[in-house]
């Protein structure tokens, strides 16, 4: 594997084969589309499809909102409780994946020959943010339990969130793909996770779940730190290799 | 030896020294970007042959209690070289991608053989197929481009054009209207049986990976299209797997099987670029060589026959792995139009009223080919690319 981007004999490109793409366009004036219309017939039936689907899945019940009516547990947990443990369901299943997501980085820098323009506190500031993503999943899983909530469950968010990794772990964990490409994905995650516990330390608030709210400052500050630190060692390990 | 000629006067690998490890089974995988679209091509294919070795084995020992110890032991055997072969596809192209390379086998391929086919009834049933597949590659070619916002040829390399033929919309036929002549097992040339099988093979695998992936879009017309295209890759299946002889003996097919594995295999060896994937393809043909030795010493045990019954006599001309354009061009001018009525070949007015009735039952009240590919024409970088005046 490459540590970096490397000239070569890419033949995806219709300029590698000239006179076949001149044969191909040519050939398109005798045989145009034979179904009229556009690209808007896909997004017709899409929209058709959206009004008449099921949803991907529901909110479980907590165990605390069991045998109370729905009003008495909305006093206790705000009006549409499921809004918030559907959120704190994907903050917690993304925390989980993201130490997994950084695991394989891990693996893929140690791999791969830091020594020359790599840089230098790559290796410790992965592991770093590895050890804080799990801390986060436990902050995650302690404030679903105090709801009441059961933090082993798959809400739909969360299982939405999962979907959205699915790309940037395949990224990660492909042994071809070099350390430009990992934090490239990872810097992918962390702008979304920042924007996530923002919005996650808001809703607490609005629930009236302050206690919650106040114990995810801490969390809120490290990824904001995450963010800074991912986005500086691309730009450090781009801009490296331009000069 | 078995009084064969040319490659199949071979004895190869035997049996029990045809040996793997998880490490090389599952090793590293070409390149999407730089390796020849021919390399992936022979990959699909004979990931396909493979399968459907498995497949014939398995259904063979359902009914041979005798064969089943060396059915079994040649198909562990296939079974690893089919993951060999099979892992040689990178993570990097998405379902769909990998669709699009499918798509390209069966025309490539196909055209190949519809041109080597001695046997008119057959080579004709061969172009009919290939407008067929022809026309998936260019609804499968929208839909990549309006569903990932990519370009088909950059997997095509230029070697397979992108437009409309036979539409999809038609494809779909009552059943007797797929069922085809068969080859008759004592007049019949080798090639002829060769080709039988692995355009059976081919097709089965591109059915199975349709089913199989199909599920995993979530873009509702994608489904859709998978499900239509599956539908059609079985007709597909039934109408290249009757062109087989039925009276041929369980034995008798499975000789033809591993004569025709040897025949492609041979043929990947020698037009192989990449020297790594080379190797492979010169390592398992002396594999099938091994394999079609033990069919053929069991041929005469149980069957009291002459390998060189099946197998004997001139060798077939080589398949060519290249761009058939001009051929797939000429096909389209003049095929086109083509439909069945039970096994012939008729004009479109003329086309079986059970085909054009379930047609349309099938096509109300949608047609996912159509709505994936209203309007388009390819262009290089995408139909985005096209300036707008």
């Amino acid at each position: 594997m490459a540590s970096s981007a490397k000239m070569g004999h890419n033949l995806t490109g219709a300029q590698m084969s000239p006179k076949d793409t001149e044969k191909m366009v040519d050939l398109i004036k005798r045989y145009p589309a034979d179904v009229p219309g556009n690209a808007s017939d896909l997004l017709i039936a899409r929209r058709n499809e959206t009004s008449e689907s099921d949803r991907i899945g529901s909110v479980p019940v907590p165990g605390s909102a069991k045998g109370k009516l729905k009003s008495t547990f909305e006093k206790m947990m705000g009006k549409n409780p499921e809004v918030l443990i559907d959120k704190l369901g994907e903050r917690l299943a993304y925390e989980r994946t993201g130490v997994r997501l950084y695991e394989a980085a891990i693996a893929k820098v140690q791999a791969l020959d830091t020594g020359a323009g790599a840089p230098p506190d790559l290796l410790k500031t992965l592991q770093t943010i590895r050890n804080e993503e799990e801390e986060h999943f436990h902050l995650l899983v302690a404030a679903v339990e105090k709801l009441g909530a059961d933090p082993t469950a798959m809400t739909p968010s969360a299982d939405v969130a999962g979907v959205i990794a699915l790309g940037v772990m395949q990224v990660l964990t492909d042994p071809r793909t070099n350390i430009s490409h990992a934090l490239n994905a990872l810097l992918t995650i962390e702008l979304a996770d920042n924007a996530a516990w923002e919005l996650l330390i808001e809703m607490a608030e609005s629930a009236g779940q302050k206690s919650i709210a106040k114990s995810f400052g801490k969390a809120l500050t490290q990824e904001q730190q995450h963010v800074a630190n991912i986005k500086a060692l691309l730009r450090q390990d781009q801009l490296t290799q331009l000069s | 030896m078995h009084g064969l000629t040319g490659i199949f006067d071979n004895q190869g690998v035997p049996l029990e020294k045809q040996e793997f490890s998880w490490k090389e089974i599952a090793s590293k995988p070409i390149s999407k970007l730089d390796d020849d679209a021919f390399t992936r091509v022979r990959v699909i294919l004979m990931n396909g042959i493979e399968q459907d070795a498995l497949r014939l084995k398995h259904i063979g020992a359902r009914m041979n209690k005798s064969l089943r110890l060396p059915l079994a032991q040649v198909r562990r055997v296939e079974q690893h070289q089919m993951t060999s072969i099979n892992w040689l596809l990178s993570s990097d192209h998405s379902p769909l991608e990998t669709t699009v390379a499918y798509e390209q086998v069966a025309i490539e391929v196909t055209a190949a053989v519809a041109q080597n086919e001695p046997d008119p009834y057959q080579a004709q049933t061969y172009r009919f197929g290939l407008l067929e597949d022809f026309d998936h590659l260019y609804r499968y070619s929208a839909m990549l481009d309006r569903l990932e916002g990519k370009d088909a040829n950059n997997i095509l390399q230029g070697y397979t054009d992108i437009i409309p033929a036979r539409p999809t919309s038609e494809h779909h036929r009552a059943p007797e209207s797929d069922l085809r002549d068969n080859y008759e097992k004592d007049s019949a040339a080798l090639i002829t049986k060769i080709h039988a099988a692995m355009i059976t093979a081919a097709e089965y695998q591109t059915h199975d990976y349709y089913m199989n992936i199909g599920p995993l879009f979530a873009d509702p017309v994608a489904r859709q299209l998978y499900a239509e295209i599956a539908s059609v890759e079985e007709q597909h299946v039934t109408q290249y797997g009757s062109l087989m002889d039925p009276d041929e003996s369980f034995l008798e097919k499975w000789l033809i099987h591993e004569a025709m594995e040897v025949y492609n295999y041979e043929a990947c060896a020698k037009q192989e670029d990449n020297p790594r994937i080379k190797a492979m393809w010169e390592r398992f043909l002396d594999y099938e060589l091994g394999h079609l030795n033990l069919v053929c010493d069991l041929f005469k045990q149980y069957e009291r026959r002459d390998p060189a019954e099946i197998l004997g006599g001139s060798v077939p001309a080589m398949i060519e792995f290249k761009s058939q354009r001009e051929f797939v061009r000429k096909v389209v001018a003049e095929e086109v139009n083509l439909r069945t009525s039970g096994s012939n070949y008729v004009q479109k007015q003329e086309e079986s009223p059970l085909s054009l009735a379930y047609r349309t039952q099938m096509n109300t009240p949608i047609i996912p080919s159509n709505i994936a590919s209203a309007g388009y024409e390819w262009r290089p970088g995408t139909e985005l690319a096209e300036k707008k005046s």
